[in-house]
């Protein structure tokens, strides 16, 4: 039988190729981590993923202050070149195409790239891979930047500016939605700020190339995108995403090449929605998740990462790694998803949802503009974000959004998965540590100071002269042995610091009879203490994920307590300075980087020194069940895990908990 | 000796760890407390003292999001570099639905936590609309024994800066470039003048020279000459830092410290009248004004709690 003549054929001529597959990976040192590239590798992934540690991605030595607790634990450590070499050895840099995901950093990691792969004979010119170099959602969500938003620009559109000239393969940005999602941003507010954000580095872009190299730089812009769970939706916001991308890339900076508009995307799927509760059902999350940015041709992503099944319990061991990976491989060559044309055109619903999420997003983008464009309305977003992050956590409070084994069908056989002797997580071997400084000292020693001095000098000078591109100096450092913490030490000096906003003065109060009690309960004690229950929250170490401390911090001003919130990167001293110059009457501290081992006994230490020992200290955080007992017998009074979704009865426990201290402290007074 | 007169000793022999201590007793409201914080600002009264405590109490005001809090910080580390310590006492607005609120001040103001000499408390304004938190007063008047300077830091326009008028010895409002509402407030006389006004962002250049230029030519049209208006910068590269510190040694310099200081007392103890008695305590003084009259002819020599209970009887005796 013949086909109608206007009806396309349902299948492609030739079999699409599958997008790059990649895992997340990285820890402890290079040599280890190179280890698990080279397995990854042989195990059919295609590409390569690197994660950093934090003092890496916010520009700290293994052997400075806030680095304690740090070193290696949720990426690799990488502090000179010596690192980047072995991190990459018998890795040919000229066919591998290497995803970093490195921010306020991005200029120093690039060029330590660069140089090592000169080393292997390979030149800039064949180097394919990106560097995520997404400042402002760092500022909105993530936490790890280093520099005020001003210079933080200039270097991305330096490295940008530089790229698009001599490494012409690499995507030198990667614009993230998907950490505005994992901060709570619906599909309308992920749209519109990734977007927005989009314009605000074009423009900085635009000042430092010439006019006619618009073209090229708009198509070396790609994004990074999250993917949630009701996907049908997802898959609709990616399409909208590339329905605006084209827009904007034609009317706004007049990019005439339709493959330079086009929307090039890599995709993680959700974290936020892992549950630590019957962790196994983050397997079928995972994969539903993976259909929303695969399923329609038209909007495939052209690089995907899963996370591991076991992420809200720990760092996830090789073989989660490897299941990760095994899914992905047979939706690409078991399925038949890649034998067709794009399956969503002409749906109406997807052009429906498309429509509804267009409109949303073109709104909300607009009042991003009223304020001045994406960097001016930082702290706008960040209120947004914190109040839609809020706002769901109302709801799986309240039963309205479901999340099966956390809120509904609790009921659980025990699980296989987790009863291994590891507890089913990486645990980094805390030798790690002291090993990297020793490293760090070593390399010091064997370096030709002069030159790395006379390097950083001409960092400095360049720093300052706002004209010149940052690239050429930094790569010069990178070849003179300079570190990571000296280089961002030197920027850190021309620049200055800066503390993002925390998003939680803005939020919204939020109501309900449950919080009717609580304000009692809190009133009466607030009588029986005599001044306002207070509480700080506080984030130690390098973590920037804040927004469980956020959530907390809002509900516990609702419910009618004072709050001292200071945000992010937080040393043990200067937390216990607060808590004992504010008079607080409990400490909550939130940790998610798994460094909660060796910063909390400090924190706890700090407190007794500075005279505020008797205050009682409460945790939340990624904390396997063995070190939540350890920590309570260190005298944390409550730990607390991402299964404790309940803030209301975080709340009352905390009531309880003072009222206990209160009435013990008054039994000795009389 | 009780806990109010030791931490009173303490504050005298310049003991600046006292001071979460004295903030944590000023801020309870419970009866016990309440007495023990009189016995303290008794015992740091100029009649128990013999003089009036030494330190500079600044005023820090301004509307939300002018960037008060970095200025602060380059304050800080200005007085610190000229081996000054200085306490801050940073007034947050209170929720009103909860009562709760987020102290964010802390958050912003940039200081070496090794740094004794440096005391930072945040405190809820609670449920009273703008101005200082009851507590703030008491506050500032103990540790301006032991502290060089005391800030005093609020937010808002045409409330908050007339209460902290009672209290500091100067009085710094902080806009930035474009703030027309300040301008239009001055005109009108909805806000108090006060004795130094700053422009931050002076990096942004020409608005910030245009609102310096609007503020002085209003100053002016009010006839008023002292005003010191100036710009500064608290972003890298900073500037306009330390004229400003020089501006306000020179304000208090010129300053009838007894006088205000006085003035402040006897505005405290009727505050902390209000706060007890209401409006029908003020009724029965015969209104707001004819108290501050009445305080006006009271002996100097009285301290806040004396003045408090001075103002209580007559409100008891007057039919």
């Amino acid at each position: 039988m013949q086909l109608m003549s206007d009806t396309p054929p349902p299948r492609l001529p030739e079999r699409d190729r599958p997008w790059m597959m990649r895992t997340y990976a990285g820890h402890s040192d290079a040599r280890r981590s190179n280890e698990l590239y080279r397995s990854n590798l042989a195990k059919g992934q295609t590409g390569l993923s690197v994660a950093f540690d934090l003092p890496t991605q916010t520009g700290y030595d293994p052997d400075h202050e806030l680095a304690r607790g740090e070193v290696g634990k949720v990426g690799v450590s990488v502090a000179d070149l010596g690192d980047m070499r072995t991190l990459f050895e018998q890795i040919p840099l000229g066919e591998m195409n290497t995803s970093m995901t490195i921010n306020a950093t991005a200029a120093w990691l690039l060029a330590l790239y660069i140089v090592a792969a000169e080393e292997q004979g390979v030149a800039q010119e064949q180097l394919q891979g990106t560097t995520q170099n997404d400042i402002l959602k760092e500022y909105l969500s993530r936490g790890t930047y280093a520099f005020p938003p001003g210079p933080s620009m200039r270097l991305i559109a330096d490295t940008i500016a530089y790229t698009v000239e001599h490494v012409p393969k690499w995507n030198p940005i990667n614009i993230c939605s998907y950490h505005l999602q994992e901060a709570g941003a619906t599909p309308v507010q992920e749209i519109a700020y990734a977007m927005s954000n989009a314009i605000a580095v074009l423009d900085a872009v635009s000042a430092r190339v010439e006019q006619d190299r618009m073209g090229a730089v708009f198509g070396r812009i790609s994004f990074f995108v999250n993917a949630g769970v009701r996907f049908i939706e997802e898959h609709a916001k990616v399409r909208a995403m590339a329905a605006l991308w084209d827009e904007i890339g034609l009317e706004r900076y007049a990019v005439q090449d339709e493959r330079h508009r086009r929307f090039r995307y890599g995709v993680q799927v959700n974290s936020l929605g892992l549950t630590e509760a019957q962790p196994e059902n983050n397997a079928y999350r995972i994969a539903l998740e993976s259909l929303a940015v695969t399923l329609g041709r038209n909007a495939r992503a052209r690089a995907l990462q899963l996370p591991a099944w076991n992420e809200a319990l720990g760092l996830p061991r090789p073989w989660d790694q490897q299941w990760s990976l095994r899914l992905q491989q047979v939706l690409a060559y078991e399925t038949d998803l890649l034998d067709y044309p794009d399956i969503f055109e002409g749906s109406k619903v997807m052009e429906g949802l498309v429509a509804e999420l267009l409109a949303g997003a073109r709104e909300e983008m607009a009042r991003v503009q009223e304020l001045g464009g994406a960097v001016d309305a930082v702290d706008y977003m960040k209120a947004a974000l914190v109040e839609s992050h809020r706002e769901r956590i109302n709801r799986i409070e309240s039963g309205d959004l479901v999340v099966v084994g956390v809120n509904r069908y609790r009921e659980t056989e025990p699980s296989p998965l987790t009863s291994d002797a590891d507890g089913g997580i990486l645990v980094v071997d805390p030798a790690v540590e002291a090993e990297r400084r020793a490293a760090l000292e070593e390399w010091r020693g064997t370096r030709d100071q002069a030159a790395v001095d006379a390097a950083l000098a001409e960092l400095a000078r360049v720093a300052r002269d706002e004209a010149e591109n940052i690239m050429p100096a930094t790569i010069a450092a990178a070849r003179a042995g300079v570190s990571t913490g000296e280089w961002s030490q030197t920027l850190r000096e021309e620049f200055g610091s800066y503390r993002a906003p925390t998003g939680v003065g803005e939020a919204a109060s939020v109501s309900g009879a449950d919080l009717a009690e609580l304000r009692d309960q809190v009133e009466s004690l607030s009588e029986t203490l005599g001044r306002r229950l207070k509480l700080l929250v506080g984030k130690p170490g390098l973590d920037g994920h804040s927004n469980g401390a956020e959530q907390i911090a809002v509900r516990a001003r609702d419910v009618g307590m004072d709050v001292v919130y200071q945000g992010i990167r937080l040393t043990p001293k200067e937390i216990a300075t607060s808590a004992a110059q504010e008079g607080v009457h409990v400490v909550g501290l939130s940790i998610l980087s798994g460094s909660h081992a060796e910063l909390i006994p400090s924190v706890i230490e700090a407190l007794g020194e500075a005279g505020v020992g008797d205050v009682p200290v409460i945790v939340g955080g990624i904390i396997p069940d063995a070190d939540a007992a350890r920590l309570r017998q260190a005298g944390v009074a409550a730990v607390y895990t991402p299964k404790d979704f309940d803030l209301g009865q975080i709340m009352r426990d905390i009531v309880e908990l003072v009222t206990e201290r209160q009435r013990a402290s008054a039994g000795v007074r009389a | 000796m009780s806990a109010g007169a030791d931490l009173g000793e303490r504050l005298r022999s310049g003991d600046l760890t006292a001071a979460p201590a004295v903030l944590n007793l000023v801020e309870n409201r419970s009866a016990p407390a309440r007495a023990q914080a009189q016995e303290l600002l008794a015992a740091l009264s100029p009649a128990a003292l013999g003089h009036e405590p030494d330190a500079h109490v600044v005023g820090l005001t301004g509307p939300p999001g002018v960037g008060k809090s970095s200025l602060l910080s380059r304050l800080v580390s200005d007085w610190r570099a000229r081996g000054r310590t200085v306490a801050v006492l940073a007034v947050d607005p209170s929720s009103r639905r909860s009562g709760g609120s987020l102290l964010g001040d802390r958050a912003r103001i940039e200081v070496d936590p090794t740094d004794r000499g440096v005391y930072i408390r945040s405190t809820a304004v609670g449920e009273r609309l703008g101005g200082l938190a009851p507590a703030t007063r008491a506050a500032a008047s103990a540790l301006a024994v032991a502290f060089d300077i005391v800030v005093i830091e609020t937010v808002g326009v045409g409330q908050s800066e007339t209460e902290v008028a009672d209290v500091a010895d100067t009085v710094v409002v902080v806009v930035q470039p474009g703030s027309g509402d300040v301008l239009q407030f001055l005109k009108s006389g909805i806000m108090e003048i006060p004795d130094v006004l700053v422009v931050t962002k002076a990096d942004l250049g020409r608005p910030a020279l245009r609102a310096l230029a609007d503020l002085r030519s209003a100053l002016r049209s009010l006839g008023e000459r002292e005003t010191a208006v100036m710009a500064v910068s608290s972003v890298s590269p900073t500037s306009g830092i330390a004229e400003l510190v020089d501006a306000l040694d020179a304000h208090r310099g010129g300053l009838d410290l007894p006088n205000r200081r006085l003035r402040a007392r006897r505005l405290h103890a009727l505050a902390d009248f209000a706060a007890e008695h209401g409006e029908r305590g003020l009724r029965a003084l015969g209104g707001r004004r004819a108290a501050e009259r009445w305080l006006e002819e009271q002996d100097p020599g009285l301290d806040v709690a004396a003045l408090e209970r001075a103002l209580a009887n007559r409100a008891a005796t007057t039919p």
